[in-house]
């Protein structure tokens, strides 16, 4: 009974994540229907996403074949749908667990200390619960230490993330209504910071005239397909007919077979999407629900997109600027011994774009160039270097694509390979987000002075 | 019962913080809708009495049938509920 409970009830994550459903239904005191429906919407979330994760792992396949016999490296796509969704046929129960443990973290952290913010992203919440989970559990640490240790982190990332943009928001938004909640941050702080060196008198690009045709970008599953299909051609035009055709594809004409599969990887992250949102559906308004109860002048951190509005050229820019790097990032990779990351239009358009409004705010049309410039290099060489501590999840062809993800991941992973004592890891671990609490509530202040000084 | 359909670029992060204010909103006016979040290419083929997004972003769900509302800043309240007022 014991044993059927451990791992076939709690063990399975699609019902570890419907019971956390049920039980934040019930206590919301939702109607029978509500409660039955959205129990079954998230376990049929997770369901999804497994799906989505079987249709990504053939595309990718094949395209690591083609891009090897092209190249004689390795190319990988980051991208975090999929890295996520290929993780969860192993680290399901890692992920669920710490996912919620971080987000009670996360409440009291806002509750008890000055930094007041709610991550309401609860996709990149789940992403980085899951490469928290992989690292600990490559790293030999496992169980409730996991799940305690893996909390603490992510429930402090929740706010710590926020809080160091926040200086910058405010700049950009022209109030202190809202946060951004986004692992790209460190991305979006090097563009501000960079803007702020570089852009003494450089004017708004909000001045410029730029064209809105790029928008069409921001629609996810086109600019996968977009990408994906341009990139299997470009791949199948170096790796010959001969090879594809004979190895691959059946004898199938390997342009067709390029674009086929382009598309089945577009596809692929269209159905981890959809499940990810029936998964999130009830558990991020919950969490908002009970955050707004137990915490006074809890401030919502929200998604990337909500500054866009605030500056729609710098969006436009961001992404371009962000792109080139990723293309010029592309070449340097192969000289410095590191897997070749494969540039993708969607984390440099929501992260360059971000990275561009905040470079704009800080440092005008300069700042927001060399800034979606600097936070292109970072998505290129950080998912390079986070490859080797993600075990054998390195070697799927796909990894996490934003900045935080690369930061925090290279940090924990190569800590706790270096320290060959558990506790002393977990000891120096704790340590550190400490000293990054008090280290970025004296920067706040320092910032906020400069602020009211300007 | 109308329903509001929310779209954004993936479906996942501001469609489902504006779905909240929405619902928060209709709560306030003592008004209810069915109000559900999802992503552009899904938005294209559900049916809703009312769409509602940034404006770069629903700009392209415009069709003359589809009762399309652009919001200028998603993430202004009082743009929110103006629109809705407006639109139920």
């Amino acid at each position: 009974m014991v044993d059927l409970i451990m791992n076939d009830v709690l063990g399975t994550p699609a019902i570890l994540v419907g019971i956390f459903a049920l039980v934040g239904l019930i206590a919301q005191r939702k109607n029978i229907a509500d409660v039955v429906s959205g129990t079954l919407k998230t376990i049929m979330g997770f369901v999804i996403l497994d799906a989505g994760a079987n249709v990504i792992v053939l595309a990718l396949g094949q395209f690591s074949s083609m891009f090897n016999e092209a190249f004689n490296v390795d190319g990988v796509i980051p991208n975090n749908e999929a890295i996520v969704a290929v993780a969860q046929q192993s680290f399901g129960t890692e992920t669920a667990m710490i996912m919620l443990f971080g987000m009670i973290v996360n409440i009291l952290l806002a509750r008890f200390t000055p930094y007041k913010y709610i991550f309401l992203t609860g996709h990149h919440t789940m992403f980085m619960a899951c490469m928290i989970g992989v690292i600990l559990t490559t790293g030999g640490i496992t169980g409730v230490t996991m799940v305690v240790v893996g909390s603490i982190i992510l429930g402090a990332l929740m706010v710590l993330s926020p809080a160091m943009l926040q200086p910058f928001t405010r700049k950009i938004t022209g109030s202190d209504d809202f946060a951004i909640g986004h692992f790209g941050s460190i991305g979006y702080f090097v563009s501000a910071l960079v803007g702020k060196a570089v852009g003494k008198n450089s004017k708004s690009t909000e001045e410029l005239k730029v064209p809105k045709s790029l928008g069409f970008l921001r629609d996810t599953s086109v600019s996968v397909s977009l990408t994906m299909v341009i990139l299997f051609f470009v791949v199948a035009a170096f790796a010959g007919p001969a090879f594809i055709e004979s190895e691959l594809s059946g004898g199938q004409n390997f342009l067709v077979f390029a674009f086929l599969q382009g598309l089945t990887f577009a596809a692929g992250v269209y159905i981890i999407l959809a499940g990810v949102r029936m998964l999130l559906g009830e558990i991020v308004p919950a969490f908002k629900g009970v955050a707004d109860r137990i915490v006074p002048n809890a401030k919502p951190a929200l998604d990337c997109p909500a500054i866009f509005p605030f500056a729609g050229n710098a969006v436009i820019i961001g992404f371009l600027f962000s792109f080139i790097a990723g293309l010029i990032s592309m070449f340097l990779l192969p000289l410095f011994g590191l897997k070749v990351i494969v540039p993708g239009l969607v984390p440099h358009f929501f992260t360059g774009a971000a990275a561009g409004v905040f470079g704009n705010a800080t440092g005008g049309r300069r700042g927001a160039v060399i800034g979606s410039m600097a936070n292109g290099f970072l998505i290129s060489f950080l998912p390079a270097l986070l490859l080797p501590v993600l075990g054998t999840l390195g070697f799927e062809g796909t990894t996490f694509g934003d900045a935080d993800f690369g930061v925090v991941g290279i940090v924990l992973g190569n800590l706790i390979n270096l320290i060959q004592s558990n506790l002393l890891f977990i000891v120096i671990a704790l340590a550190l987000i400490a000293g990054l609490f008090a280290l970025g509530w004296k920067k706040v202040q320092k910032v906020e002075e400069e602020t009211k000084a300007a | 019962m109308k329903k509001i359909l929310v779209v954004c670029g993936n479906g996942l992060g501001s469609s489902m913080i504006v779905e909240m204010n929405v619902n928060a909103i209709l709560k306030d006016l003592g008004k209810e809708a069915d109000v559900s979040h999802t992503d552009l290419a899904t938005a294209k083929s559900e049916q809703a009495d009312v769409y509602l997004g940034s404006e770069d972003i629903v700009e392209s769900l415009e069709d003359g049938k589809k009762n399309v509302v652009k919001l200028k800043n998603l993430m202004d309240k009082n743009e929110l509920r103006e629109a809705l007022e407006n639109n139920l």
